[in-house]
């Protein structure tokens, strides 16, 4: 069964295969060449990279349970601060960075799990995908509620996992933070995108995702490979958490990424909703857009970036609903 | 035309509570009247929503960014321009139809899940935008209005609830109803009808968004200013809280939702049984159970107790598209 690979390039076939290729590709030049001829261009291109991978992270964790349930989890992103928070605390606890990381990722593993069997699964077994969508914004409201009592509501200072450190290559002045949050958010997708590829529970989720009742007949427990999605979908958002809060534009508090989760939005849509790898790039264009309209487009103040990412969202789901990397759908009635 | 037994009781039960409604005030203080205001606030968001989610089937999360053009219609024109408060409404109604028709266009192309992403959206970028514009909008200090007493704004909203419920009810009751509930039903039919798509559903949009504007108008005279935060996220969650615990496609759910949403954390604060903090909490955790076992809210809950669906039942077939029972 071919048509059950989650990240194989067979599967997402654009009407026109040339276009999407090649836009990406106008995109790279035009991010290199402007990097070559400005540092500021340059450093604003590595930053907004480092932007867009947390909302890549975010957009993936989405495009997962999407894939799999056809549901948009607006709860995605409070559980992500969650968890962010647990990681917080245990620093506050006295354990290290990196060990806290760890630990945070299987914390948020089993989280997600439970989540999905507390929450979503009673919904699901009656309701329709749109009561799933309610019971998630019922999550939504719950998860950034229970933070506010466990944590309360100021802000807190979660230490970067890197020290500040600059290095200059050419001219151009990189932040060690920068490269490590595009090089950790890369490499979670990546590791990820291994796991479905080369292991067998990888493939049975895959299997789960696309044709339920054929994988519940060769013997793959279909319900339980939806609440593994919803853990690896958590231990994403945790690292987009972790991520986030480190940079400095981001403050740890209970609604720490609701606009984030709006640009996650955005870069799921723009990567088509059902194509990780589409999530990636849409996650990594929408970051680097939108850090160079807010340097060189002097009335796109910083509060106006979030009423960009709609516009943008909004022009790609009226122009090609499929995204870049999704496929056009025919409805059975 | 005989009128059936559930009307009738429809009919006597929406009287009960409006002599309800009216007679408070010879009760309450100054200061429960205001509160009581704010019930009225929600009873117009609640059912402004409930018409385009429970009776169209197109799921709006963005209901408090159609009251923040109401809100900010009637502030600015009194502060600014030094209009009359109230004859701040009409215009602020007119605002939020124009708005709610331009977010309904895309609603003809986005479905589903789309359409909750889209309109969820909106509900973040609009206070955005409000900041943004401060020299017209007040920026984050926000702008002030003229102040009112309790009884004054009590009377206020609920004429206006009224105003809006009866319109309500008599559109949802004749032709533009049906074509409503078709459309939510299943678009395919409805339009191998002769229901025009397009039309219904810029419609529901634009009435519905009238109403909400309508809502934060009042909204922001209860509370006698106006900021970006008062419309924030929460304030859309929690109208979809109030539809969602009401019952989707039931009008007189409205006041149930309304009731909950804004007195049960009163109440439960003025009681000591939990915090203010807690209610975020407690109010996510209802609304996942009441998607878990009753998908269409107190009002499905109470039709299922007294059985008196089985001669009128307006939804064989549910907005969520789940089977009613």
């Amino acid at each position: 069964m071919t048509a059950i690979s989650l990240f194989n390039r067979t599967t997402w076939r654009p009407s026109r295969s040339w276009i999407v290729p090649a836009a990406i590709a106008a995109g790279g030049v035009f991010l290199v060449v402007g990097s070559l001829r400005s540092s500021l261009f340059a450093q604003q291109t590595v930053s907004g990279l480092a932007n867009g991978g947390i909302y890549a992270s975010l957009a993936v964790a989405l495009v997962l349970i999407y894939r799999a349930t056809e549901v948009i989890n607006f709860a995605q992103g409070a559980l992500a601060t969650f968890t962010t928070y647990v990681a917080w605390q245990l620093i506050d606890w006295g354990l290290g960075y990196w060990p806290a990381f760890l630990c945070t990722l299987v914390i948020a593993f089993v989280g997600g799990l439970a989540v999905e069997l507390a929450a979503i699964r009673p919904v699901e077994r009656r309701g329709s995908q749109l009561t799933v969508v309610i019971a998630s914004i019922g999550l939504l409201i719950l998860v950034e509620g229970a933070i506010g009592r466990i944590w309360g509501n100021q802000v807190k200072f979660m230490p970067a996992p890197f020290p500040a450190r600059i290095y200059h290559v050419g001219g151009v002045a990189f932040s060690l933070q920068d490269l490590g949050t595009i090089a950790i958010s890369i490499a979670s997708v990546v590791v990820l995108w291994l796991f479905f590829r080369f292991t067998k529970v990888g493939l049975g989720m895959r299997a789960a995702a696309v044709r339920p009742a054929a994988a519940r007949l060769v013997g793959i427990r279909v319900s339980w490979m939806l609440s593994l999605g919803w853990g690896l979908a958590a231990m994403l958002g945790a690292v987009a958490g972790m991520l986030a809060a480190a940079s400095p534009s981001v403050l740890l508090q209970p609604n720490m990424m609701d606009g984030i989760l709006i640009y996650a939005f955005a870069a799921a849509v723009v990567g088509g909703l059902e194509s990780p790898a589409g999530a990636v790039v849409g996650g990594l264009a929408i970051g680097v857009l939108l850090n160079l309209l807010g340097s060189y487009v002097s009335w796109i103040t910083p509060q106006l970036l979030l009423p960009a990412a709609f516009v943008l969202m909004l022009a790609v789901l009226l122009v090609k609903p499929s995204g870049l990397f999704g496929r056009s759908r025919t409805r059975r009635v | 035309m005989t009128i059936s037994r559930s009307t009738a009781i429809g009919v006597g039960a929406t009287l009960v509570v409006a002599a309800v409604i009216a007679l408070l005030p010879l009760v309450l203080s100054d200061y429960d009247l205001s509160t009581g205001a704010t019930v009225g606030v929600f009873f117009i968001a609640i059912l402004s929503l409930n018409i385009v989610t429970g009776y169209t089937g197109q799921i709006s999360i963005g209901q408090g960014a159609f009251m923040a053009f109401g809100g900010y219609t009637t502030a600015i024109l009194t502060h600014n321009h030094g209009w009359n408060d109230l004859a701040t409404l009409p215009v602020a109604a007119l605002v939020g139809f124009a708005a709610g028709f331009v977010v309904g266009l895309p609603a003809l192309r986005l479905h589903g899940v789309y359409l909750a992403l889209t309109t969820f959206a909106v509900a973040l970028a609009v206070p955005q935008i409000a900041k943004n514009y401060s020299n017209f909008t007040g920026g984050t200090e926000g702008l002030a209005l003229p102040t009112h007493s309790g009884l004054w704004l009590y009377g206020m909203a609920w004429s206006i609830a009224g105003v809006m419920f009866v319109f309500s009810w008599l559109l949802l009751r004749g032709r533009t109803g049906r074509a409503f509930r078709a459309v939510r039903d299943s678009e395919i039919a409805a339009s191998s009808s002769g229901i025009a798509l397009p039309i219904y559903k810029t419609l529901s949009f634009g009435i519905s968004a009238a109403m909400a504007a309508v809502a934060g108008s009042v909204y922001v005279l209860v509370i006698n200013f106006v900021n970006p935060d008062v419309f924030g996220l929460s304030l859309s969650l929690y109208i979809l809280i109030g539809v969602v615990v009401g019952g989707l496609g039931s009008l007189w759910g409205v006041i149930v939702g309304a009731a909950f949403v804004e007195l049960l954390p009163i109440a439960l604060t003025d009681s000591h049984i939990s915090s203010s903090e807690s209610v975020p909490v407690i109010f996510g955790v209802v609304v996942i159970v009441v998607m878990a076992v009753v998908p269409l809210g107190a009002a499905d809950l109470l039709r299922r107790l007294l059985q008196f669906g089985s001669s009128n039942r307006e939804s064989a077939k549910s907005p969520l598209g789940t089977e009613a029972r």
